[in-house]
This record gives C-alpha cells, structure tokens and sequence, in this order.
C-alpha cells in the first residue's frame, strides 16, 4: 500500500474518533448543564472540557455561545466537531479508490449534513442535542460500513490503528483532567459530585459497562480501573493499547517487515503495563504521573508508525 | 415544481439535424419508445426522478472543482435526463471511421518521431511541426512498448445539418470525461430501468476492464504482470474524480508525483512495505508537468528522472510524450492525408472544413470573414480561446483580428456548424439543445472502442459551446444492439 494511503486512512480515522469524542462530551455536558444553575461552576466546567479536549484556552472562552461556536461548527480552528468532519474527508478524498463507495458515500453524507447545520442563525439546545446524536450515530454506522465492505486488509488496520491511538490519547487525557488534584479516592461526596463522575463515564460512553461490572455506586478509583485497564470496554486505555498492538502486528504481516522493529516493542511495552499495572498502585504512585506517560509513548508510536512506514528515508529503503 | 402539462410544445426544429425528430411530433423510429414513455411519465413523474438521479449524483461525489473559489469548489456534474441514441448502424460506421482515423495517427506519431517519411514526401510541411509547442524534440529516435503512442483517445465528433458525423478535433494527449460516461449510466440505470430493459443498449460498464488490459500491453521488458499506477495531479485537479474512480474501477494504485521516485533510471512508488517498482504508468499529468528534470522546472506534480527511465525503456507511459503535436487544430487538417498516406484508404469519418491561418489566402479569407466564422488557438482545449463569430460583437472581432495578424500559425477558423440538437428535460418542459459526442478509443494490442461516449450538451438555450467550464452538461448515450 502506498504510504501515502496509509498516512490519509490513519488521519481519516483519527479525525473521526476526534469528532465522535468531542460530540459525546459536549452532549453529555450540555444537557448536563440544564440541571445545574451555578453560573461559575458552569464556567469552571467549560474550562475543564476545553483542556481535556486539549483545545488552547482564550479568555472569552468562559461564554457559553461562544464557546459551544468554537468548538462545534466553527471551520477556522482546527478542533471543532465541523472541522474533525471536514478533515476526516479530505482524507478520505484522498484516497477515495481504497475505501469502499459505501464508506465514501456515508462520510460524504455527514460532511454535508454538518455543514448545513452551519446555516442556521440561532442553534437551539435541542438542534444541537440532534446534531451531537447524529454525528455520534452516523459515525458509528460509518465504522460498521467500513467493518463489512472493506477487507480486512492493511489499510483497514491502519484505520483501526489510527482510531487506537487517538481514543487512547483522548480519554487519558479526559482522566487527568478529571482527577487533577483530587486526594481521596474512595467515595464521592456530594450529589454534585455525582454527577461530574457520571459525566465522565457517559462521556466514555462507559455508564451502563461501568454498572455492570461495579453496579451504580460511582467510586473515583473504580471508574479510573475500568477506563484505564479494563480487558473488554472499547473505550478503556487498555482494550485501545490492545488494539493498537494487534494492528501493528497485522500491518507488521503485510510488509513483511520486523515484529522486533522499534514500534512494535513500545506498542508492546504499552499493552504489558496496562495488562499487569494495578489501579492501587498507579494511584499510590500518581495517576498524573502514569497518564502522562500513556500519552506520551502513544505519541512516540505515533512518530515510530511514521518512521517505519510513511515518512522512512528513501536511502535506507534502497539498500534493504 | 412544473404542473403536468405536455411535455413537447416548447420543442423547436431548427436548421440543425435533430436526433430524435424528422418533423415536429414524428420521432426517428429508434427514438419512438422514448417518445412514447415520456408522454407517460409526462412532467411531474420527470421531474421526480431527476431529483432522485441529483441526489445520487450528489451522494456518490460525482463532482467536479471549479477553480478560483474556496468555499463550494465541488459541484456535481451538471447532465441531462434524458439519453441520446445512437442506431446500430450510424455506431458501426463511427467504429470503423475511429478505428481507421487512430491507427493512421498512431503511424503519423511513430513517423515523425523516428524516419519523418511524410515529411521528406512532402506531405506535410516541417515547419508546421516544429512551430507546434506539443512537438518534443526529446521524443526523437525513442522506441517505446509496441510502438503505440496514443492508449486513450476521446475523439470530438459533430453531426453535421445533413446528419452524417465528422470529427471536430481529436484529443490525443489526456482526454477526460470517461468517468461522467460511466456515471451517467449508471445513475440513468437506475431512473429508467424499464426503459433501459425494452430498449436493447450495449453494456460499456467492462470500460475499466479493457483500460487496464490496454496498460497491460504496453509493460516493458515483457513483463506479464506488471505494476500499473495512474498518476493523478492530485486532489485539486478538476478531473480528480475520475482518476480515483479509474483507479477504483482498474483496481490499481492512485499514485502523485511524489509517491514515485526514481533511482538509477528505474521508477519506483513508495509505499509502506518499502519501494516497489512501477512498470506502466497511465499519467493523467501534462506532458509540460511530467519530470521538472527534462520539460518545465517548476512542476511539483511530476517526478524528477521519469523521461530518462523512459527514454531507458524501464517503464511504459500512456498517453506517451508528444502526442500533443497530433491534435494540434493546424496539423488537424492533414488527417485526411495522414489517413490516405499510410493506409492508402479515404477516410471513412471526415474532418470539418477548416482554414488554417498560416497559409496567406486562407489568412486572408478568414480575417474577411470573422463574422461567419469560428475561430479557435490550435494548443488550446476546453472551449477557451475561441471566438464564435455569429455570436460575437464587434470588439471581440476587432482583438481575434490583431491576435490572427500577430501569430497566424496560432489560429484556425471553421464554418460556424449547427451541431444536432438532442431532447433535454429543462425547467419542465423537453426543448432542443445542442450536443456532441465524444468516444472513447482504447490502443493496446488492437484498438477497442466502448460502444459509447459522452454526449456533451450546450445546456444554454441556443448555445454551440458544450464544454463543462462553459456551462456544459453530459448525457447518457445509448448505443443500440
């Protein structure tokens, strides 16, 4: 495949995962926002979803019209809902003959769903619950289209590699954020409070799996277990370090090139500590601290997938 | 949206032949049926189904980019409902007049660039050659595959008043619009299927199948299996749809000029398992664009040592370089002889009577007649550089006049031609617009033609001009069995 397929399937995935991310937690949020009255909390919040979604803040921010502009439907900035779309299908224009007409036709549709929505004045509340909920849907029907009608191939776990990553990065962010500076770990303390940890759990779409392994009672170190290191929700670091190993492996088969090589020993050293490492003991030792360093080895991936397959240099190509 | 009223009362015969009517009201046989259905249907079912066939236009990305604009630079293909068709009979002699007309280009090319028989014969002056940009010096003495210049040609044919076809221009360097023939069809599949299912039509749907044996044939070296890419400009080129949509359809690599490299005369495509090596590439890039190294310094679209692999024979190139100067509208005019020359046969399809300008009395004549007169730039396509003397004030006559005086060599003028008009399903109602047609002619081991084409339609009531960057449509083209 060509690289620079490979490199457009990566980012079209990504992108997507941004988009879906970014509508969840705005959704979640905003209709959280309708039971609560405190204006500064309010501000506080929008402040919070704005680093987790590593988005830079400005000082006008803080307002809510504004903010909820910049961040859905805005086309100048690069992290808004409109933009991820956006840019999700330029790469996939780019590469239009290796992904099915299906796939083409479903994100080209919700291209032109979202920009549409551009044109209306004012967006009420409720048009905007239904432009969340449609991302969200269209982009789930979008991954089933693309599990059955394009083959399992190289290209397809280059998409899988690319939503692995960007999940794996967005909700270890989303945890740091929402843990910052807290000290105790066991129980939550008032009905507020409840509901910001709920908040993150839907933002994960993880409530109801949540329930089923732990039931309803929302504990801080519990919900870090389950996001971080649970074997079996798709949104957990872990099942997303999984994931991201077996994609590496199975791009590895189709290049015939080194198992051994650099990117597949930190995929695999990534997928080992989330396999083995015990919520008790990252919390002893920081959860900041440990969240940082997901990120940054799924930056390093990153920059490996890069150096091995997309961007390596021609001379070394030539004499291997 | 049109109230159901009769759909053919606005329908105006006029000097040009008519694809579909003798006499007002009486159609052609083979286009009674499709008379007789749209009277059913009448203007409210049409309408239905033309925004059915939008939609779908519309949500497959069948688009093309207008240049110079950022917001809403894609449009949809603008076409027409209704199919134009084409007998039996009229194709069989479109086929074998193609096919003659191509072969004798083919050998014209392959002269020029090696022994130039037909110049020493005097058949053709030299001058006019080496006056022709498209003309490549470099190309002299290089052999390539099988000695075939021109894989993908889309000739431009007209219907002349007294109903026979003769070819407007042929376009020999990389003609598009194949991708709007395939689409066309099938989006009109799907809006008239019971029509399509009476009317006996020839299947062209094998198109990306014979393209990708026509590359095939050319590998160098004798390779049997070949890596074949299509090289595309890129996304921001207007006709980028069809390059992915060939690709698709071939199911080979879509590459860019920076995806290829070359090294030690041998192409090579980057790609995640390392370098692989290409062996046929169908360039949709210019000739100009093709390798900053050997033609225009500044491209970025093209890869640096291309010509010299080439000229090395390490890979195959269709359309090959230089081909251009076949298609140029002066060197147009020599066909005829080209066709005599080497098959010693008269051309079965004939050219439009044209003047060229570089010869003094035709300079004359033309400069006498602008009024009457089309006059085109030989290099360029596209429907740019012309002027359409009927339709033309004064000014514009008064600039062509001192373009023509200063760079005679650069202008050809033809008698303004009615092309036929076809039935168009326009605001409700069915009127007469101007049409063309352009086949597609595949050169491989042997010459292929898809029974088929674009029809291309001047969409503006009256207009003569069917290119899309002009306000042109296209129309599925039914060739009957």
């Amino acid at each position: 495949m060509l690289s620079r397929v490979a490199d457009s399937l990566y980012w079209m995935s990504r992108y997507l995962e941004r988009a879906e991310h970014t509508a969840r937690l705005l959704d979640v949020h905003s209709i959280l926002m309708l039971e609560r009255v405190s204006k500064t909390e309010d501000n506080k919040r929008w402040l919070r979803i704005l680093e987790a979604l590593r988005v830079p803040v400005t000082p006008e921010s803080g307002d809510y019209d504004t903010f909820i502009n910049t961040i859905t439907l805005n086309h100048n900035n690069s992290f808004s809902v409109l933009s991820a779309i956006r840019l999700a299908r330029e790469n996939a224009r780019q590469v239009r003959e290796r992904i099915s007409t299906e796939m083409w036709s479903e994100l080209n549709q919700l291209y032109l769903f979202a920009i549409d929505m551009r044109n209306i004045a004012n967006i009420s509340h409720g048009q905007l619950h239904d432009f969340f909920t449609q991302v969200k849907n269209r982009i789930h029907t979008f991954q089933g289209i693309t599990d059955s009608t394009m083959s399992h191939n190289e290209g397809w776990h280059f998409i899988q590699l690319g939503r692995g990553i960007e999940r794996a990065i967005s909700v270890s962010v989303l945890l740091d954020v929402q843990y910052a500076g807290m000290s105790r770990f066991d129980s939550i303390g008032s009905v507020d409070e409840y509901f910001e940890w709920l908040a993150l759990l839907k933002s994960c779409t993880a409530f109801e799996a949540y329930t089923k392994v732990y039931s309803a009672d929302l504990r801080p170190d519990r919900i870090a277990e389950f996001l971080l290191l649970n074997e079996e929700f798709p949104h957990s670091v872990r099942f997303c370090a999984d994931s991201i190993a077996q994609s590496l492996s199975a791009i590895a088969s189709a290049t015939s090139t080194s198992r051994n090589s650099r990117v597949h020993r930190l995929a695999g050293r990534l997928q080992a500590n989330l396999n083995f490492d015990q919520i008790d003991d990252i919390i002893r030792e920081g959860l900041h601290h440990y969240l940082r360093e997901i990120q940054s080895q799924c930056a390093s991936i990153h920059k490996l997938v890069y150096e091995t397959f997309i961007a390596y240099p021609v001379d070394s190509a030539l004499s291997g | 949206m049109p109230t159901n009223t009769a759909l053919f009362p606005q329908y105006q015969l006029g000097s040009a032949y008519d694809e579909m009517f003798t006499a007002p009201n009486i159609p052609r046989p083979h286009y009674d049926l499709l008379y007789q259905r749209l009277n059913e249907f009448g203007a409210d079912e049409l309408y239905h189904r033309q925004q059915a066939a939008d939609l779908s236009f519309l949500h497959q990305g069948i688009t093309f980019t207008v240049y110079g604009r950022e917001e809403g630079t894609e449009k949809i293909f603008p076409y027409d409902l209704l199919p134009r068709i084409i007998h039996a009979d009229e194709w069989d002699i479109l086929e074998r007049g193609l096919t003659q007309r191509i072969t004798a280009l083919n050998l014209f090319l392959n002269d020029i660039y090696h022994d130039g028989k037909i110049l020493r014969d005097k058949i053709i002056p030299r001058e006019l050659l080496y006056t022709c940009p498209h003309y490549r010096r470099e190309m002299r003495g290089v052999n390539i595959p099988k000695g075939v210049y021109i894989s993908v040609v889309g000739t431009d044919l007209i219907r002349m008043p007294n109903g026979d076809f003769v070819v407007l221009e042929d376009n020999l360097r990389v003609p598009s619009g194949v991708s709007y023939m395939l689409a066309n069809r099938q989006v009109m599949r799907n809006v008239f299927p019971k029509m399509f299912a009476n009317y006996d039509v020839r299947p062209i749907h094998n198109y990306g199948q014979v393209l990708v044996n026509t590359l095939r044939a050319l590998a160098p070296r004798g390779i049997s299996d070949p890596t074949i890419v299509l090289l595309t400009p890129g996304v921001y080129n207007s006709a980028y749809y069809e390059h992915t949509f060939l690709a698709r359809e071939m199911g080979i690599e879509l590459v860019e000029g920076r995806d290829l490299l070359v090294h030690n005369n041998i192409v090579y495509m980057r790609t995640s398992a390392g370098l692989r090596r290409v062996d046929v590439i169908y360039r949709r890039v210019d000739d100009d664009f093709l390798d900053p190294l050997a033609f225009r310094s500044d491209s970025t679209l093209g890869v640096s040592g291309l010509f010299n692999a080439y000229r090395a024979g390490n890979v195959a190139l269709a359309n090959a370089i230089g081909t251009g100067v076949a298609d140029d509208k002066a060197v147009y005019t020599y066909v005829p002889h080209m066709i005599k020359y080497y098959l010693g046969e008269d051309p079965i399809i004939n050219n439009v009577e044209t003047y060229v300008c570089w010869e003094h009395a035709q300079k004359d004549y033309v400069l006498a007649n602008l009024d009457k007169l089309v006059v085109k730039a030989v290099g360029e396509s596209g429907g740019y550089g012309m002027l359409i003397g009927p339709q033309s004030t004064a000014e514009e006559r008064d600039q062509f006049r001192q373009r023509i005086i200063q760079n005679p060599r650069n202008y050809i003028a033809q008698p303004t031609i009615m092309l036929s008009t076809a039935p168009c399903f326009i605001d409700g109602r069915v009127e007469a617009r101007h049409v063309d047609l352009r086949p597609y002619i595949l050169y491989g081991d042997t010459i292929t033609i898809v029974p088929g084409g674009l029809t291309r339609v001047a969409l503006r009531k009256g207009s003569l001009v069917v290119n899309s960057s002009q306000g042109g449509g296209s129309k599925d083209t039914w060739v009957l069995r």
